[in-house]
């Protein structure tokens, strides 16, 4: 899967998620820059990323993750 | 609404639930208020968001409290000024086997497993007890699931050293509680965890870093679950099953190919499992779930189908058969009609995708599972839970043969040609009492179910009502009626308050619509006029509040010869002196007394 391919679907997935048809996302985006992403959207969010995807993120991984970009590196060696 | 049934799309509901949760608050339905504290031993945000979303879409609009992570029992245990102001209709413990604190291990014996159990009970029975105590509202308590590990292997189970043994114990000593108290439910985590599968339910990874007691993907059914029972306790449940016969009761088209060659009984595994379909359906009435048919076929053919020898429905199981070649949307609305209860009571199975589409888009509010193969219907419609079953009142044992008894009334009628000799004819007596202990939990669920005749739609819970039942500034009226064709049960409810020493305030008027235009309200009102004139009463106050639903009775008191008091939009208050008030019912024996002449004074 190609990185523009993963950031269609993953658009996608954050736009069903905080209900929002016009929200787009890159490399840098973070929490911050998304007003209703808390920590209980956070879960939501990955649970619906890795149901999309057919993945599992690690434990360490989901802690650790800094931006959206980080999430799509992951998906790369993943999916 | 009703648009969500099993088998459910767990990862659009989750995804999805922002936009699902929007269109639901903007359709326009009317919906109940009601207030849900959730006590949770694990993360509840994601439960609350998806149970908020199948209430929404069952005519309930919650409003919740949700304790800190981890605090139910503290919360119930102790005062907490926001719970209390909270005042919550309903309380829900969301505990799991994570919360069991006790533990048992082989080092233990017997009689110290027997007192780890004990004490873990009392932990819970405690907290119980409490809640009751400050808020006596219905609760709703988790079981627990089975562990996910076994650490001695299959002896687990049976010996008293074994946590599954200890959960399975729990388990039973919750059952033991919920059947020794009226008002409290548990919702079985333990069958819908098996359902699920136990090795995908448990994410020990969504533990560790959320706190979460199940994996997410199971949330959306553990919660579909949930809210069967807490719309159940709120009078949302379904009444009744419109059923398709051709390929849904049995294999095959009755009137193409005949009775002979149907696909129903134990010769073939398809056959049998049509057999075991009709079965099930069966089953429903025992719980008080009126059964009729609609289906697209000459009677004729319909009728033969049901006489087939190898089917376990008979005609005489249905209420009502409609077999013709009209819409389904709209024999289901006439027989609606005849039974007199609503069109969105209905539970509709038809194994046809057209016919299901029709019926989904004109009758908002009916349940309209997807039928695929005949092997999983039993399961569609047990895992739909439309009937679930909280209160289990006499009259619903019994509701079957009511409903059958009114479509006899009905031929009876038609041989009158004066409605008043018909009413006469049918030797009515009314039993006319006070809220009895016996019909508290029927008076209960008549004030949550009742929507057409109801003046102003107020719901009580059963502590509500057994609190009115011991107010002495209260009037309280409970009305039974029976005919020679049989017992109606518990068909109207009254209830009035003192608000002056003159003044009775009707705060509830319903009666089932049963017994509509049987005079059964001029009995009551007959009731209560002479009641309120023993305690002193003046006059009566009475208030209509539109609903959607209540038009009928919108000029109610006008028709018992109120006056208009005041008027908000379509709201009204009316008032009636009760000096020189005359009987009005002449057709109702009521309390054992010889009947009345009409416009006797008191």
């Amino acid at each position: 899967m190609t990185k523009d391919e993963i950031y269609e679907r993953l658009t996608a997935v954050f736009r069903d998620v905080f209900d929002d048809e016009t929200l787009t996302i890159g490399d840098s985006t973070t929490a911050d820059d998304i007003e209703d992403w808390d920590s209980i959207e956070h879960i939501t969010l990955i649970g619906a990323v890795e149901d999309e995807f057919g993945i599992r993120f690690r434990m360490g991984e989901v802690s650790g993750m800094k931006n959206v970009g980080e999430m799509v590196r992951i998906i790369m060696e993943r999916a | 609404m009703n648009s969500i049934t099993y088998p459910l799309d767990s990862s659009a509901l989750i995804k999805k639930r922002k936009k699902i949760r929007r269109e639901l608050l903007s359709d326009g339905t009317p919906r109940l208020k009601k207030k849900i504290a959730v006590l949770g031993g694990s993360t509840t945000s994601d439960v609350v968001s998806m149970l908020d979303i199948f209430l929404l879409d069952n005519g309930i609009q919650a409003q919740f409290y949700e304790s800190e992570y981890a605090r139910y029992w503290q919360d119930a245990v102790f005062s907490n000024d926001e719970l209390d102001g909270f005042s919550p209709d309903l309380i829900y413990i969301h505990t799991t086997t994570r919360n069991i604190l006790e533990r048992v291990s082989p080092k233990m014996t017997a009689e110290e497993c027997d007192m780890a159990v004990e004490r873990e009970f009392d932990r819970f029975r405690q907290m119980w007890e409490k809640i009751d105590e400050r808020f006596s509202c219905p609760v709703v308590q988790n079981n627990f699931e089975l562990p996910s590990y076994r650490l001695m292997g299959n002896r687990d189970v049976w010996d008293k050293r074994g946590m599954t043994n200890l959960v399975c114990r729990l388990n039973m000593m919750f059952s033991e509680y919920a059947a020794e108290h009226g008002n409290f439910y548990i919702n079985d985590i333990n069958y819908i965890s098996a359902a699920y599968g136990l090795d995908r339910w448990y994410s020990p990874s969504y533990w560790y870093m959320y706190k979460y007691a199940m994996c997410l993907e199971a949330i959306p059914e553990f919660a579909f679950n949930l809210a069967a029972i807490i719309r159940s306790v709120f009078g949302k449940n379904k009444k009744a099953v419109a059923l398709d016969l051709d390929n849904t009761l049995w294999g095959g088209v009755v009137g193409d190919d005949g009775v002979e060659n149907l696909v129903l009984g134990e010769e073939t595994p398809t056959g049998q499992a049509y057999r075991e379909f009709q079965g099930y359906i069966k089953q429903l009435r025992d719980i008080g779930v009126m059964l009729t048919v609609c289906s697209k076929n000459d009677e004729e053919n319909a009728l033969a189908g049901l006489a087939h020898p190898d089917g376990v429905l008979k005609k005489d199981d249905f209420i009502c058969i409609k077999a013709n070649w009209e819409n389904k949307d709209r024999n289901i609305a006439e027989t609606a009609e005849e039974m007199s209860i609503l069109p969105e009571s209905f539970l509709f199975l038809d194994d046809n995708p057209a016919e299901r589409a029709i019926v989904k888009g004109s009758i908002p509010g009916a349940a309209v599972p997807e039928m695929d193969e005949v092997e999983n219907y039993i399961r569609i419609v047990d895992r739909n839970a439309c009937f679930e079953v909280t209160g289990f009142s006499e009259d619903d044992l019994k509701r079957n043969e009511m409903y059958a008894a009114n479509v006899k009334r009905g031929q009876a009628m038609k041989s009158f040609g004066d409605y008043g000799e018909y009413l006469l004819s049918l030797e009515m007596e009314a039993e006319i009492t006070d809220f009895l202990p016996v019909y508290i939990q029927r008076i209960t669920q008549l004030t949550n179910k009742s929507n057409q005749f109801n003046l102003t739609t107020r719901r009580y819970t059963q502590p509500e009502i057994e609190k009115t039942a011991a107010d002495e500034n209260c009037i309280r009226l409970c009305g039974r009626l029976r005919d020679k064709f049989g017992d109606n049960g518990v068909v109207s409810v009254v209830i009035g308050r003192k608000t002056d020493p003159e003044t009775l305030d009707i705060e509830l008027w319903l009666m089932s619509c049963r017994v509509l235009k049987r005079d059964m309200e001029l009995a009551m009102l007959d009731e209560l006029a002479e009641q309120a004139v023993r305690a002193g009463v003046k006059r009566l106050r009475g208030y209509y509040y539109k609903t959607a639903k209540n038009k009928m009775v919108s000029r109610l008191y006008e028709s018992f010869g109120f006056s208009l008091v005041s008027q908000n939009g379509e709201d009204t208050v009316w008032e009636l002196w009760l000096e020189g008030y005359k009987n009005k019912n002449g057709v109702i024996a009521v309390n054992g007394k010889p009947l009345q002449r009409k416009d006797g004074q008191l």
